[in-house]
């Protein structure tokens, strides 16, 4: 396994860490979804979580944002206990979800202001922070526009600023460019990682799109509830002799079949 | 999490029901035109046949579509707090129960917060109900039209509750026919809505015993009372005790780690 010295395979929570999953281990019923989890998203770094449909990467993200509680192991988000203090670690991450979580029916303006008030945002301080996203977006002229009327890439990136409202420090990607076209999902993609580099904001990216892996990025490869390698992009694929990331990956993935 | 950011909040989940009601505004004239309909049709056909005793609160004889005016009222809230229910299962299936659950603010605040939002906007929906039936002749006491509000706050909360908790036991938006079939018809005519409860005695003893069991037959009393500026200590009792079970009960199943929704929809996440 090519394990960094920063990615531990068994974390202990650290508030210099963006995000710190320890023993995690998580069924529904007799089927085990999660197998003993352990990955650490450092602070300012964006970290790939790269797993086939099923990896169990959706569950991972949901037992993050206390949408379901871990049955075993520990999760932190900057050593705030996600089950003791969850308001303070959810205050300090924005998500996106897979599944479209967007009110079809209301404006990108209403949309934003909602989540806004969600996390206590003074009116001001919101109206501001919308303008700004909506503008970073390019997005502003369609402010006032329904969101059913946009297109799913359009949406999508309103869905990326709405997590990015309350400054949070940590975004949690689940899926963000699935069902998009090429142009879109590299655009998004590109506004992600400029997030890294200009705020400093840590990112777990959740996909199955190998291609959205750069090779200098930190991947961590998750395939039926269990973490398979974790390290490097290039450094997977030398250790296990393969062909780039898109060869290691599927050796990796045929190997634990 | 500061008094200031959860009002902020609670306002901001207000404003968002607010807004979903104004774009479903069908919403609205259907839940007027099922008490109105039962009004204007169903009361007025009984008005000649059932006649009301004179029994507390009255004071005198009334007709039949003065009696029914308070179950009528209680169906509206009835009806809304189910619609909570469907709301709420429609924003699971849509996502937004997602960005409701991830705020940092407490989860009982939350859907506490959600809770009174659609209950004010029932309060709406009675007063317009009111107006309509002070307009077609049925008029209460003055005074009624302000006492009665605590009590519709109370049941509406009540039974916005029953329809919080409903909501996480509900798989699929499909899976509302049966709360339509097995929750609202029942309740509402094992009650006191339609008929008094002596009258239902005269015809089966056994019916009155589970209308008596029934929490919607206080709220309706609590209603009743409360129009003609009197209190029913027993049914507020009832009916601020089955708010606080119907709540506690929502409460519990909407907590990660005790809930029952954690197995329901962990299913379709991995």
């Amino acid at each position: 396994m090519a394990d960094l010295a920063h990615l531990p395979a068994r974390s202990t929570a650290s508030a210099a860490d963006a995000l710190t999953v320890g023993g995690l281990t998580h069924r529904i019923g007799e089927r085990v979804i999660l197998q003993d989890v352990a990955l650490t998203v450092p602070a300012g770094r964006l970290v790939t979580l790269l797993g086939p449909n099923g990896a169990g990467k959706t569950t991972l993200l949901s037992l993050v944002t206390r949408l379901y509680a871990a049955q075993q192991g520990s999760i932190a988000v900057f050593g705030h206990d996600v089950r003791k203090e969850s308001s303070a670690a959810l205050s300090m991450m924005g998500v996106v979800f897979q599944q479209r979580a967007i009110d079809p029916d209301l404006t990108a303006r209403q949309n934003l202001a909602y989540h806004a008030a969600l996390h206590g945002l003074p009116g001001k301080v919101a109206r501001a922070r919308i303008a700004a996203e909506l503008e970073r977006m390019n997005l502003a002229k369609d402010a006032d526009r329904k969101i059913r009327t946009l297109s799913g890439g359009e949406s999508r990136r309103i869905e990326i600023a709405r997590a990015l409202l309350h400054n949070p420090r940590l975004l949690l990607c689940d899926e963000a460019t699935v069902g998009l076209d090429v142009r879109s999902r590299a655009d998004i993609l590109s506004d992600v990682r400029g997030l890294v580099r200009d705020r400093g904001m840590a990112v777990l990216w959740a996909t199955h799109l190998i291609d959205e892996v750069g090779p200098d990025d930190f991947v961590i490869i998750l395939h039926r509830g269990r973490v398979q390698r974790q390290g490097r992009a290039a450094e997977i694929a030398a250790a296990l002799g393969a062909d780039g990331l898109n060869d290691a990956f599927r050796r990796v993935t045929e190997a634990a079949a | 999490m500061s008094p200031a950011a959860m009002f902020r909040c609670f306002l901001g989940i207000l404003w968002r029901e607010v807004l979903r009601f104004l774009h479903q505004y069908t919403r609205f004239v259907a839940a007027l035109v099922r008490p109105l309909i039962w009004l204007f049709v169903f009361a007025a056909g009984f008005r000649s046949v059932l006649g009301v005793s004179i029994v507390p609160p009255y004071e005198t004889y009334i007709l039949y579509d003065e009696y029914v005016i308070p179950g009528l009222i209680a169906m509206i809230l009835l009806f809304n707090g189910m619609q909570g229910s469907l709301s709420m299962v429609y924003d699971r299936e849509l996502g937004s129960m997602r960005v409701l659950l991830t705020s940092p603010m407490p989860r009982w605040f939350l859907l506490l917060s959600k809770l009174l939002s659609s209950t004010v906007l029932s309060l709406a929906q009675v007063y317009v109900f009111l107006l309509i039936a002070f307009a077609y002749g049925i008029q209460m006491p003055p005074l009624g039209y302000l006492t009665v509000l605590p009590t519709l706050l109370l049941s509406g909360m009540m039974l916005g509750g029953l329809g919080l908790l409903l909501s996480s036991m509900i798989r699929q938006l499909e899976n509302f026919a049966g709360v339509m079939n097995f929750i609202i018809f029942p309740m509402f005519f094992t009650s006191s809505a339609l008929y008094p409860l002596w009258k239902v005695e005269e015809a089966s003893p056994i019916l009155r015993d589970i209308c008596s069991l029934n929490p919607f037959t206080y709220a309706v009393e609590l209603i009743r009372f409360a129009l003609y500026g009197q209190f029913g200590g027993f049914s507020a009792l009832v009916v601020a005790a089955c708010m606080v079970a119907f709540i506690g009960g929502a409460i519990v199943a909407y907590d990660p780690s005790k809930g029952i929704i954690t197995r329901v929809r962990a299913g379709a996440a991995a």
